[in-house]
């Protein structure tokens, strides 16, 4: 508790036994009047102060003019109780509304809090602490075991290992050595490092983050703006409503009384707050505990939009598969033993640096001694010969193959397939491909069973595109495009949804910022690190597990249906209060319940999303 | 150009959506929010006359939620 709240605490306190014991007492008369007068001033002069001094301000219709009218107005009328007790409960109330939305926002600060404090830098040949902001590029930071790392960079020296939980959520920490990146807010775990600086703090991974989820607070949902428009007209409503029931009624059957006091019952349920708290409460919430689990959510509004999600676009390359070249399949001729194609070809691609030839020689495993190979003749769309071990090497294409009279055996294969030849003779061929990752197909089965069409587009061959969506189950896929044309695809298929639905679109924020943009909701993946995709995307999935995007959308969904609750709830209440005050049916304790009652439970309702899974 | 400043004893949703409403309609402001969960204000406003508008939201402040004060820097 703040020093505030414990003020206002122990005025309630205060106030509170001061009410009992007038009660017991029981005076009357204008005696009775200044005895209620004192608990009444102890708890509320300063919402009586503030109505007066808004007023003059030129603010009517706060919820301080509300409780000070609705209060004095029940002193009028000789329910001295009544409006010492609804002042004392609503005092009560903003109490409890302060301290839980404080310990909300508390939580929230905790969740990011990956700020870093300081950083230890070298100058002048010795570790001196300074504010990270003051260090520079190509700075020499050093990194304790149990500190965080401030800024972006290169590891020079040490080996170590960094716990990433807080910027991706995972929990398996992350092996780093020698010439190995590093982002700002992980926590170096075991060794000793030194790292040269690669970023200002102003442009480091943890800057760009705070400032993302600070943001995301500006960009409001639909709910939002709904209820900021609702706010505007509701009160000034209920007011009218109150006035008029104070007056017109009572012109013609008199009891002025009794109508005067159902008014103000009107006026004690007249404040939006429960509404105007919870709903950014809920979506806050929704960003803060997305985040912690290394999912970005740019604003409220793609919150709200990822829950109405109903087709899910991937981009195939760097997001469905790892886009890394793999040996997948070795296809030796008769009599030819894997082992020996594999070296052959690793032989003859020693000196390419294509990636299919890294792909050759990773699957080798072995170094492989370049001495053994000369006379290496490059030709372009066909492939290499070398001379290795007294030997000619081919390693190509059929065309190769055909060149050299050879036949190349044709498979039903996805991939490039590269054929290997020795001393005129065919030894067989290696298939190379992109490798689905180890998530994909968990993350695709998430999603159908949510009910979510699956669609994938990619730049790749037909078979290639085909086969990766047969293996992963995907409900739809449109290969062989041209950049431009995944535009005009995510185009129709927006097209062809249900308009109340929503799409997103799911790439890895390289080269498909426009695509991105035009989803309803462009998730990127695998972030850390990549401003490119913090940048473009409305979702950032702070690493490459896709199994987030369900967890994602669940979060969304959550978040809606506590949004929908609280609406529904408060409206509801309050709705029914309103007539049942209009009848008479209702007193001015139930009236105080129904507006501070309904803010302290749709408060807590949107405190659930901070919690749990 | 965009500007987020830190506000101290904002304890009131409605008063933020009130403040928010208030600097929208100032003269210069293409945009504001007014964040009760963060304490953050964030105006949008034209560049050459930034300072003289930001006098004008504090004033405007002052008005609609007198308690809550903008830390400008």
């Amino acid at each position: 508790m703040t020093r505030k709240e414990k003020k206002a605490l122990t005025r309630i306190l205060a106030a509170g036994a001061l009410l009992i014991a007038v009660s017991i007492w029981k005076p009357t008369g204008y005696i009775a009047l200044a005895a209620y007068l004192a608990p009444y001033a102890i708890v509320g002069w300063d919402v009586l102060w503030k109505a007066v001094r808004n007023i003059a301000h030129g603010q009517v219709f706060d919820e301080n003019f509300l409780m000070a009218l609705a209060t004095v107005g029940a002193l009028a009328l000789g329910e001295y109780a009544e409006a010492v007790g609804v002042m004392l409960f609503y005092q009560v109330g903003e109490l409890f509304q302060t301290h839980a939305v404080g310990k909300s926002r508390q939580s929230i600060a905790q969740l990011m809090d990956i700020r870093p404090d300081e950083a230890s830098v070298l100058r002048d040949g010795a570790y001196v602490t300074v504010d990270p902001e003051e260090v520079a590029v190509g700075d020499v930071i050093r990194i304790k075991p149990g500190e965080k790392v401030p800024l972006d960079g290169r590891v020079l020296t040490g080996a170590s290992t960094l716990d990433t939980a807080a910027l991706t959520g995972e929990s398996v920490p992350r092996s780093v050595g020698e010439g190995d990146e590093i982002v700002s807010g992980c926590v170096n775990l075991s060794g000793l490092i030194t790292v040269e600086v690669t970023k200002p703090f102003g442009e480091s991974t943890v800057s760009k983050i705070l400032e993302l989820v600070e943001n995301a607070a500006s960009k409001k949902a639909r709910a939002e703006n709904f209820i900021t428009r609702f706010a505007r007209v509701y009160t000034p409503a209920v007011v009218i409503g109150a006035a008029a029931l104070a007056v017109i009624p009572p012109l013609f059957v008199g009891g002025w009384a009794g109508w005067i006091r159902r008014a103000l019952i009107f006026l004690v349920i007249s404040c939006p707050c429960a509404l105007v708290i919870s709903i950014p409460l809920a979506f806050f919430g929704g960003i803060g505990g997305a985040s912690r689990r290394g999912i970005l959510v740019k604003g409220g509004n793609y919150l709200e939009q990822l829950a109405k999600v109903e087709t899910v676009v991937f981009d195939k390359t760097g997001t469905l598969t790892k886009g890394v070249f793999q040996v997948s399949e070795i296809r030796p001729a008769d009599g030819v033993t894997e082992g020996e194609l594999l070296e052959s070809a690793a032989l003859a691609e020693v000196y390419s640096d294509h990636p299919i030839a890294q792909s050759i020689r990773r699957a080798y495993g072995r170094e492989v001694d370049r001495d053994r190979v000369s006379d290496v003749k490059e030709t372009a769309g066909e492939g290499v010969t070398v001379a290795a071990d007294g030997q000619t090497l081919a390693a190509g294409n059929e065309k190769l193959m055909a060149a050299l009279g050879l036949t190349a055996q044709a498979g039903d294969d996805v991939g490039t397939v590269v054929h290997v030849a020795r001393a005129g003779r065919y030894l067989g061929r290696i298939v190379i491909s992109d490798q689905v990752k180890d998530s994909a197909p968990g993350a695709i089965a998430a999603l159908k069973e949510r009910g979510i069409r699956t669609v994938m587009l990619t730049g790749d061959g037909k078979a290639v595109g085909e086969a990766v969506a047969a293996k992963l189950g995907l409900d739809e896929v449109h290969a062989q495009l041209l950049p431009g044309d995944k535009v005009d695809r995510v185009e129709a298929l927006l097209a062809k949804k249900s308009p109340k639905a929503a799409l997103a679109y799911v790439g890895d924020g390289v080269n498909d910022a426009p695509v991105l943009s035009r989803a309803d909701v462009g998730v990127a993946m695998g972030a850390m690190g990549s401003d490119a995709a913090l940048e473009a995307a409305d979702v950032v999935l702070m690493d490459d597990d896709l199994m987030k995007l369900a967890a994602a959308m669940d979060v969304a969904k959550k978040c809606s249906r506590i949004v929908v609750e609280n609406i529904v709830f408060a409206l509801g209440v309050k709705g029914l209060f309103l007539i049942l005050g209009a009848l008479g049916l209702a007193n001015m304790w139930e009236a105080v319940f129904a507006d501070v009652g309904v803010a302290v439970i749709a408060i807590l309702n949107s405190g659930r999303m901070l919690r749990g899974r | 150009m965009k500007k987020t400043f830190k506000l101290i004893d904002l304890d009131c949703a409605n008063c933020a959506r009130k403040m928010e409403d208030a600097i929208k309609k100032l003269d210069g402001v293409s945009d504001a929010t007014v964040s009760f969960l963060t304490q953050k204000m964030t105006v949008e406003a034209d560049d050459g006359r930034f300072d003289e508008i930001m006098q004008k939201v504090v004033k405007c402040c002052k008005k609609v939620e007198p308690d809550c004060q903008i830390v400008l820097k």
